[in-house]
């Protein structure tokens, strides 16, 4: 390779790990972020400015159970608007947690290890976050139970299970256990870490109770290792089932723009382009605020980099498709749409979207750009933007001009609509900062089986 | 079986990974079966020494998916089928097809319960108490140390042997593990 970095730079781009650490240091390092008495003051100003995002979340939805889902934007004949664009979006951000911990774990992709924890962490937030819409779009949630959830009621009434809504709801609800017991199990090892140096007794009770009761012993790890590899591989078919199930609520209707057999691979590149770049903005503030670019190595962002370029490929042979399908198709319901699209009333959603994710990504072949965090940074930001207003593209300009003209309408999000999207920013970013405080961003256990492997290497 | 019950066992400390699995092998060697190690991240080698038995695991969790599956199927052929037979569109009422997706989610749901909850059994957590955690030292299994323990549930425990023998085989602290 033709490459312009003196060697030595090099060698230390492709480390995981910055040398000169041992076992005992990387637990110090990992484990003081918890552990320090002190909480930092920049922790304090970004988690009351997520916590008061936070509050606009509850307002809205306070003000929507107090007044109906008419204060939601959507209405006939766009039944679904930012509820539906918002869930997902989030579900789609979700999606590279799991792919970091358990398809890059089947692939023995190392560098994954200490982006891992945090990435899972996020998949949580951001499925709870994705939640909100779907259970409040229902307009009374206690009242909707029954028809989402099978559990005999006094009615007498089951839910209709040829109904993708339905998959969606067995989907999304085992994606957020499945991902809940698989960060869980991961916590495991580096809680009895906490707890055996936490310093304080409380802490030292809460991380005990927590941790089990674990000691390490070669037969906790044997079951260990075993149970970690088997859930990483449930994981892997779970997660490409998700955003392929997210998108047959599309698929399966009648709907020009919805009705394509291209939308399951195409949603699942999509999630993880959206994830990753999610990732990128997550990693590069907190390796930076940690003092932890030792262990999230340049090498890191730009294999995430990679990952981000190939995906979003994808996504654009994607669009690529749905015009060509709508021309080829000779359908005129099909043509229509996807001229509506480009030069229709959203003509502008459309030509963003491409800007953002068919010319954005093309960037990152550049190798200088592809290392230089604050363009990772920035770009990270532009992928989510894009990755929203796809959603919101095929949402919205599929809905607003279907068969009949005389049932065609226009959309925007009312305030409220705003409101809660912006509300749960809020609440991400405020279960992010709790969950940095109080439990190891980077998997420690892994971490020093990484360190070892890398000295072996040497 | 000398001074069984006076003691859990005892408890050998090593400074490296290398070590601990040389050790383990000659302790493997000498005939002790009731033997634990510890050690702050998984080391394949020191399973082996050890000689553990192949993980249940596996079977535990086909068993959850098989259930699961099974569950799943059989909740949607009962409420489609059988308690709320509902004609959609002229459909039949088991229309197989559409169950794939719930039953394919329970089946991943319940396996995934079968690895997490059978790990947890598996291993006796939770876990209240263990009297390994009286040795003082012992908190660095969790850092960087790594320690072998002879249980004194051992056919062949006594304690003046396994001390000298623990000696023997490069243990750095060798300490007695209260009850």
């Amino acid at each position: 390779m033709a490459s312009q970095l003196p060697g030595t730079h090099q060698a230390e781009a492709d480390r995981l790990i910055a040398p000169g650490h041992d076992l005992g240091t990387i637990t110090d390092r990992i484990s003081e972020i918890v552990l320090q008495r002190q909480t930092p003051r920049g922790w304090w100003i970004g988690f009351a400015i997520g916590f008061c995002v936070f509050q606009l979340l509850l307002v809205a939805m306070g003000y929507l159970l107090f007044v109906g889902i008419g204060v939601w934007g959507p209405n006939v004949p766009i039944g679904w608007g930012f509820d539906i664009i918002n869930f997902v979006w989030w579900i789609g951000i979700g999606h590279a947690g799991t792919l970091i911990s358990a398809i890059l774990l089947l692939l023995r992709q190392e560098w994954r290890t200490s982006i891992n924890r945090f990435a899972e962490a996020m998949t949580l937030f951001a499925v709870s976050c994705a939640a909100f819409y779907p259970i409040f779009h229902t307009g009374r949630p206690w009242l909707a139970i029954y028809w989402l959830l099978p559990y005999p009621n006094t009615m007498g009434l089951w839910p209709n299970f040829r109904s993708p809504l339905i998959w969606d709801v067995f989907a999304v609800t085992t994606y957020a256990t499945v991902s809940a017991l698989f960060w869980f199990v991961g916590l495991i090892p580096d809680l009895a870490t906490l707890r055996d140096r936490a310093k304080s007794k409380p802490w030292k009770i809460v991380y005990g109770i927590l941790a089990m009761g674990w000691r390490g012993s070669a037969k906790h790890w044997h079951n260990y290792e075993t149970a970690y590899l088997l859930l990483a591989a449930l994981a892997t078919p779970l997660v490409v089932s998700v955003h392929t199930v997210v998108s047959f609520d599309f698929a399966t209707g009648i709907v020009p723009g919805w009705h394509a057999t291209i939308f399951p691979p195409y949603f699942v590149a999509g999630a993880i382009y959206a994830g990753f770049a999610m990732v990128l903005t997550l990693a590069i503030p907190l390796r930076k605020f940690y003092k932890l670019e030792d262990f999230i190595t340049l090498k890191h962002l730009e294999n995430m980099a990679k990952v981000m370029l190939a995906t979003g490929l994808i996504v654009g042979y994607g669009y690529m498709m749905e015009a060509f399908f709508a021309w080829y198709s000779g359908v005129e319901y099909e043509t229509y749409m996807m001229k509506n699209r480009m030069f229709g009333p959203y003509w502008w959603a459309y030509w963003l979207l491409i800007l953002c994710n068919v010319v954005a990504p093309n960037l990152l072949w550049v190798k200088n750009l592809r290392t230089s965090v604050p363009f990772l940074f920035g770009i990270s930001f532009v992928v989510s933007i894009g990755m929203w207003l796809e959603r919101y593209v095929i949402i919205v300009t599929s809905l607003h001009r279907d068969f009949l003209p005389s049932s065609w309408g226009m959309y925007q999000g009312t305030i409220f609509d705003w409101a809660a999207f912006v509300g749960t920013l809020g609440l991400f970013v405020t279960l992010l900062f709790l969950f940095v405080r109080f439990l190891p961003a980077i998997s420690i256990a892994e971490m020093r089986t990484l360190h070892v492997k890398e000295e072996e290497r040497k | 079986m000398r001074n069984h019950g006076a003691i859990h066992g005892i408890l050998a400390e090593f400074h490296s990974p290398d070590e601990v699995v040389e050790a383990a092998k000659k302790v493997h060697e000498a005939g002790y079966t009731k033997v634990d190690a510890y050690s702050p991240y998984p080391i394949e080698e020191l399973i082996e020494a050890l000689d553990l038995h192949k993980s249940h695991l596996p079977k535990i969790v086909l068993i959850g998916g098989i259930l699961g599956f099974l569950g799943g199927w059989a909740l949607e052929y009962w409420a489609a089928v059988i308690e709320y037979p509902m004609n959609i569109g002229g459909r039949p009422l088991f229309s197989w097809p559409a169950f794939i997706v719930p039953a394919y989610e329970t089946t991943i749901l319940c396996a995934a319960f079968g690895a997490v909850f059978g790990m947890l059994a598996l291993n006796g957590l939770p876990q209240p108490y263990h009297p390994v955690f009286n040795v003082p030292g012992f908190a660095l299994a969790s850092r960087d140390r790594f320690f072998i323990c002879i249980e004194s549930r051992d056919p062949k425990f006594d304690r003046e042997a396994i001390r000298k023998f623990f000696g023997t085989i490069g243990a750095h602290v060798v300490s007695e593990v209260e009850h």
